[in-house]
């Protein structure tokens, strides 16, 4: 045994592994330098786990890599991977070395045996190629050989020293039973896990006939990490772990823009829209037009140019532009710009983990900034709700994260009695905006009715409005409130065609009845008149009287005067001098 | 005539021990009749991965045929005697 050495650790010597999520769980990637256990049952990823590392790190680290495979041949590696776009053989020989050290099936075993061969050939090879990354895949099978488990501990020490010697970044994987079953049945790889500088563990199990896969960092030492299990998924593009809960939350900074809903009185009623990077919530029955808002929030944001995606999990993708187009909203001019993208899938294949990724994966596909997903009630009915609910809120965490408007639809169930707020995925807690949709059944119909339940930072009405849908789109209307009830459908109608003929009756009263003040102010504008032409003429005539009774005064006097005159009076004048 | 090859990382424990088995195997059960090559892998590492040969040691029949692979120290005399065809077991 080589003397026990100390390494020296910087923080930032990490190797990317370039999996998507994982480099975010530890920080960074991998030890850089050290060896890292991977663990896990049959099918559970290791292989593919372990490639990428090797495509990364040839193919945008300048870190050859060599592929030691125990159990698979190299081809059917190579194979296997075919699918993920690597490009394997565009990097083989010079960046990515593949070791085919499967032991022979016909190989006779006699006492124990050791590594030194292969490492010294690994050693060369390292030398020609200036490798920096490593894979041992499948020790176990290569251990299984050996029947002396003190041999055993010594192979994987020795092979352990090299690796830190040569300062590889290596991955060992081994076949282990998981967490669990890892104490008794699978000892002797159970010292593996102290020895090395990083322990990963992949489990693949079924949760209620739904596959789930989930990784684990066991340990990492000196580097902290996320400890909890995350869900990956092995996708188009190799592995994608679901991103760190805790760790890297980037929000983007609150923007105060609205956008539109795609219905006018909507966007009053909310006092604008939808804030961008708002996630809304449309709750309902079955039936109660949720996609239809959907629909025409989709369209709206065509129509202010931006780039849409649409998820659909119940209905097909040329389903969902006919139901639209019957209640006017047209998608399919858009979908043909390449605006917006349909994606449909159905509820059959896949957990909500699966769902999640993928619907990320594609909006990032797309450079969606508005998303709409109808329904995502659907996540909890294909896993287990404790996971869906936390896809859920990193589905919101996500979108908020990336400035994206989300607008996502959730089922409520009738049969299921269950209440408003307890909306199985608990969205509604995180949902900026909740919009809640049912029908009120009165005198033999069913209305739809749209009510805000919540959101966040801006007014909104507190009214229940009535939908409509029509061959001309989507509108909303006042109810009308009698007697304490809201009023909805022809019940309205008629209440409205009611008011309506009551105004009109009053209106025609009004207008009878001023005419008929005109007429009386009329009759007596024309008896004012003659009144007053009569007063006239009573005026000339007593002003004529005074003036006939004036000149007759003075011809009398005057004819005093001559009387007087004419007698010769004398005693009146005393003026004539 | 029997022609060995056996693989060996210098002489490590397991290498050594093969080494000697070998000899003492030789020697009894096949006297002059045998014909032994070694090869160091740590001197001749190429030759290993050429030669698919990842565990030390490595003992390789190669005549007469069918061309055998052993591996391991040689130590278990018996299941060794009988994958080279020197005795037969009846069950």
């Amino acid at each position: 045994m080589k003397p026990v050495r100390s390494y020296l650790v910087t923080a930032r010597s990490k190797a990317t592994t370039g999996i998507r999520g994982f480099d975010e769980i530890t920080g960074g990637g991998l030890p850089h330098g050290r060896t890292t256990l991977l663990e896990g049952g049959p099918g559970s990823g290791k292989t593919i786990f372990a490639l990428q590392f090797l495509v990364c790190g040839a193919r945008t680290c300048k870190e050859p890599g060599i592929f030691v495979a125990f159990e698979e041949t190299s081809k059917r590696i190579m194979a296997n991977a075919e699918g993920f776009g690597w490009k394997l053989a565009e990097l083989q020989r010079k960046k990515l070395f593949f070791l085919d050290a499967q032991p022979e099936p016909d190989l006779i075993q006699s006492g124990n045996f050791d590594l030194s061969g292969m490492l010294a050939g690994l050693d060369v090879q390292i030398k020609e190629m200036g490798a920096r990354r490593i894979v041992f895949d499948a020790l176990d099978i290569l251990l299984a050989l050996l029947v002396d488990p003190a041999a055993r501990r010594r192979e994987v020490y020795r092979l352990h020293e090299w690796l830190l010697a040569r300062e590889l970044t290596g991955i060992i994987t081994a076949k282990a039973g998981g967490d669990k079953s890892s104490s008794m049945r699978h000892q002797p790889f159970g010292f593996m896990q102290f020895m090395v500088d990083c322990a990963v563990i992949l489990n693949h199990s079924v949760v209620q006939g739904v596959s789930q896969r989930n990784l684990r960092v066991q340990k990492y030492r000196g580097s902290s990490f996320d400890e909890h299990e995350s869900p990956f998924l092995i996708g188009n593009n190799g592995f994608e772990v679901a991103g760190a809960r805790t760790l890297g939350h980037v929000y983007a900074t609150v923007i105060n823009e609205r956008v539109s809903s795609g219905v006018k009185r909507l966007d009053t009623m909310l006092g604008g829209g939808y804030y961008r990077g708002a996630s809304v919530l449309i709750t309902g029955f079955p039936g109660t037009a949720k996609t239809t808002l959907c629909g025409a929030f989709a369209e709206a944001a065509c129509r202010r140019n931006e780039r849409t995606m649409f998820v659909s999990f119940d209905s097909d993708f040329s389903e969902v532009i006919r139901n639209l187009a019957s209640v006017g909203i047209r998608l399919d001019r858009y979908v043909k710009s390449g605006l917006l993208r349909i994606v449909s899938v159905r509820t059959i294949t896949g957990n909500a983990e699966t769902y999640l990724l993928r619907i990320k994966t594609y909006a990032k596909e797309h450079r969606a900034r508005c998303l709409v997903i109808d329904p995502v009630s659907t996540l909890s009915s294909s896993a287990n709700e404790l996971t869906a609910h936390s896809v859920a809120e990193r589905l919101i965490d996500w979108s908020k994260s990336g400035g994206t408007t989300l607008v996502c639809t959730s089922l409520v169930d009738e049969m299921s009695g269950r209440t408003l707020g307890m909306s199985p995925l608990q969205i509604s807690t995180l949902a900026d905006t909740w919009i809640h949709l049912n029908y009120l059944a009165q005198a033999g119909e069913r209305n739809r009715g749209l009510s805000i339940i919540k959101s966040r930072g801006t007014a909104h009405s507190n009214q229940v409005r009535e939908l409509i849908l029509s061959d001309a789109g989507v509108t909303l209307t006042d109810t009308y409130t009698a007697g304490g009830e809201v009023l909805m459908g022809t019940m309205r109608w008629e209440k409205e065609s009611a008011e309506h003929s009551a105004k009109e009756e009053t209106e025609v009263a009004r207008k009878l009845k001023r005419v008929t003040l005109d007429a009386e102010e009329a009759e007596l504008e024309v008896r004012v008149k003659s009144l007053q032409t009569e007063l006239v003429a009573k005026q000339v005539e007593k002003s004529l009287l005074a003036r006939t009774t004036a000149s007759r005064v003075q011809e009398l006097s005057r004819g005093h005067t001559r009387m007087r005159e004419l007698r010769g009076a004398d005693a009146a004048k005393p003026e004539r001098k | 005539m029997f022609r060995f090859r056996l693989y060996v990382a210098g002489d490590t424990q397991n290498s050594a021990q093969a080494v000697a088995n070998l000899t003492v195997l030789c020697r009894a059960n096949l006297p002059n009749q045998h014909q032994i090559e070694i090869v160091d892998v740590l001197r001749e590492p190429m030759r290993a991965l050429k030669d698919h040969i990842h565990m030390t040691p490595t003992l390789v029949k190669l005549s007469p045929s069918p061309v055998r692979t052993i591996v391991g120290t040689l130590s278990q005399t018996q299941p060794l005697l009988q994958a080279l065809g020197l005795i037969t077991f009846a069950p």
